[in-house]
């Protein structure tokens, strides 16, 4: 047993603070969203204003209405606000030189990221919803963005042509279609136009099969602007059975350890119902279970 | 003017929590032990002056009830600052300035164990403009950091180094509460309080308390074999607004040294009161001291730093290395207030 006693105890005073002509005025003006400095006898700005300045010498009473935009002196960022801070959220302490000022006022910046931060920053007064009279009508400062929004938005018709538009109206019914160069005999899949190795038109359409070789692979495991799917997951390239060019698709159903080049996969389908003229009406290709094609099956597709 | 010596040194080894102690507790056994060591009673003191500040109680008028620490019946002369006990020692010393007595006592206490410090702090700010803020200490002390990255005056790693060679010093320092060998890059590795400060760059929460005893003229060579005397000393302040000072630089502690005479001859060893790292290399600047002057050699506030008796500590830690024939000059530094907005430097000599 502890024979030191302990009891918690809360020390207050409920003292009220008079303010003077000069405090009194700046703060009395933050409550209609005027922020305001103060003119010493050489002639500088301090804003928040002081009844003297550093000389000793009393600041002239003038008072000049200011922008409420800053440049940050330096700062410091707490990631785990202390009670009593401004802020329950990351934030940053910081000196303000408000603009058109010769000092620097103690602020938060409510900034989000720390990385957001640096000194000779700009940042723009935000002021509190409610307002009281005290140095807290000022909610804290925030950063002044250097990039402007700048978006792009066109609308256009788009149409994939004759070729894909076969490709497409296939998949809305369950197909895979390829195109096959007459001469050569070669399918390529999405049909197009000609045969590369030819030159003729692939002018015979034909439906492949659902199943092909695995000839490679990569594991994306980096998130990036856009991304539909949660890393890590694997794209890889298949050649269907009877055709000469690879699709590209999801590879899953197998862990990532085993996939390998080689591996023969069939697609996996969305059900029927939901079929519309779109290569997502398959999900994923998956493996099939059997034995491996040999590389030199492949290799020429690589 | 009189020659002023220290003449003795006593405190209480710094810890986190002194949980059995209360004020008069820890007041008596150092001013006893302090008075002990050159043979004196209470009754042989002119003049008894303390500091220390009731907001770490958080009990208004707590210095009044240190002074059951000491024989205080038949009255006697004391007085008290609210501010480090390096500031009640300057006042003991105006005071053997009258002529009409000889020695003093001066002492004070620190409990930083019972409140929330770095907010008590904030009570030192501008009570219009910043208090309601809350801006606490750490976070006030880390502007000044950081403006001392941004002019690349320091680097995170100088912060570092101050701590690893503070605490390695308090090593062999038997009251120092953070001592070993710590190793830069694994400070370097503490995530951010308020940054750029870590952990390490701030000094720790201490409880403690010190004396001294001061002797003027052939008292002190009487008590004392080799008295420190105190060759000079002076105190300056700065502006309080943040706003209104270079945060890098402490004019306060160049001019209250050039007063002090640190020009006039080499001093062995400093004990800088920086509580947190990168204030040591502002103050090192600003007091010219060199490679050749050890700095801290006790391990500074960065290894201890009790409230109110860090700096008096640093006065009895120079004075120590004085008494004992170690050092021949050294320098004594306290600060107060915010960003290390006062100083207050002596330097001491031995005869």
């Amino acid at each position: 047993m502890n024979e030191i006693l302990s009891a918690p105890y809360v020390l207050e005073y409920t003292y009220t603070r008079s303010t003077g002509p000069v405090v009194s005025r700046f703060l009395e003006n933050l409550r209609y969203e005027v922020l305001e400095g103060v003119k010493t006898v050489d002639g500088r700005v301090l804003c928040p204003p002081l009844e003297y300045d550093e000389e000793g010498e009393p600041t002239t009473g003038e008072f000049v209405a200011l922008r409420p935009s800053g440049t940050v002196k330096s700062w410091s960022w707490v990631e785990e606000p202390r009670k009593g801070h401004p802020f329950d959220r990351p934030f940053a302490w910081a000196l303000i030189q408000i603009d058109g000022t010769d000092n620097a006022m103690v602020h938060a910046v409510d900034a989000g990221k720390a990385k957001r931060m640096s000194t000779g920053m700009r940042v723009r007064l935000r002021w509190a919803d409610q307002k009281n009279g005290t140095i807290r009508d000022i909610a804290c400062f925030e950063p002044i963005s250097p990039y402007l929004p700048g978006p792009v938005h066109l609308e256009y018709d788009v149409n994939p042509g004759k070729h894909y538009s076969a490709y497409l109206r296939g998949l809305e019914q369950g197909k895979l279609i390829g195109g096959r160069d007459p001469e050569a005999g070669k399918v390529y899949v999405p049909p197009r136009g000609a045969d590369p190795m030819t030159g003729n038109p692939t002018s015979e359409y034909v439906e492949v099969s659902h199943v092909g070789v695995l000839t490679t692979f990569t594991i994306i495991r980096i998130p990036f602007e856009g991304q539909k799917l949660t890393p890590p997951y694997c794209f890889g390239a298949i050649v269907l059975d009877g055709t000469d060019s690879p699709i590209y698709h999801l590879i899953s159903g197998v862990p990532h350890d085993d996939i390998r080049m080689g591996m023969r996969v069939k697609a996996k389908w969305k059900p029927e119902e939901e079929w519309e003229t779109s290569l997502e009406n398959i999900l994923y290709f998956e493996p099939t279970g059997e034995p491996d094609a040999p590389f030199e099956s492949y290799k020429e597709h690589l | 003017m009189r020659d002023v010596a220290i003449v003795s040194f006593s405190q209480l080894p710094s810890v986190r929590a002194m949980d059995a102690a209360d004020e008069a507790e820890m007041v008596q056994p150092v001013t006893s032990e302090a008075m002990k060591q050159v043979g004196l009673t209470q009754d042989d003191i002119g003049f008894t002056c303390s500091g220390s500040t009731d907001y770490l109680p958080g009990r208004p008028f707590s210095f009044v009830a240190a002074v059951d620490g000491l024989k205080a019946w038949p009255p006697i002369r004391e007085s008290h600052v609210e501010m480090d006990g390096a500031f009640a020692l300057y006042e003991a010393w105006v005071r053997l300035m009258h002529g009409d007595i000889d020695t003093a006592l001066v002492f004070s206490f620190g409990k930083s164990s019972l409140g929330p410090v770095p907010d008590i702090l904030n009570l030192q700010n501008d009570p219009y403009y910043v208090q309601p803020l809350g801006l606490d200490s750490i976070s006030a002390a880390a502007l000044q950091a950081q403006a001392m990255v941004d002019s690349k005056k320091a680097t995170e790693r100088d912060f570092a180094e101050v701590a690893v060679r503070n605490r390695r010093n308090a090593i062999d320092n038997p009251n120092a509460q953070i001592k070993g060998n710590f190793i830069v890059d694994e400070i370097l590795a503490e995530p951010y309080i308020s940054s750029p400060l870590r952990k390490s760059f701030c000094s720790p929460l201490s409880d403690s308390a010190a004396a001294v005893v001061l002797a003027a003229g052939d008292t002190a060579r009487k008590l004392a074999k080799r008295p420190a005397w105190i060759r000079g000393i002076d105190h300056r302040t700065e502006p309080h607004a943040l706003g209104q000072r270079d945060l890098t630089a402490s004019p306060s502690a160049k001019l209250a040294a050039d007063k002090a005479g640190l020009g006039k001859a080499a001093v062995d060893l400093a004990e800088l009161h920086a509580p947190f790292a990168h204030q040591e290399i502002i103050l090192r600047e600003a007091m010219g001291l060199g490679e050749g002057v050890e700095i801290n050699p006790s391990g500074g506030a960065l290894a201890a730093n009790s409230l109110m008796t860090a700096g008096l500590i640093r006065f009895g830690e120079a004075a120590s290395r004085i008494l004992s024939g170690d050092a021949g000059r050294a320098l004594a530094h306290t600060t107060n207030g915010v960003c290390l907005q006062h100083n207050l430097v002596a330097v001491l000599e031995g005869e």
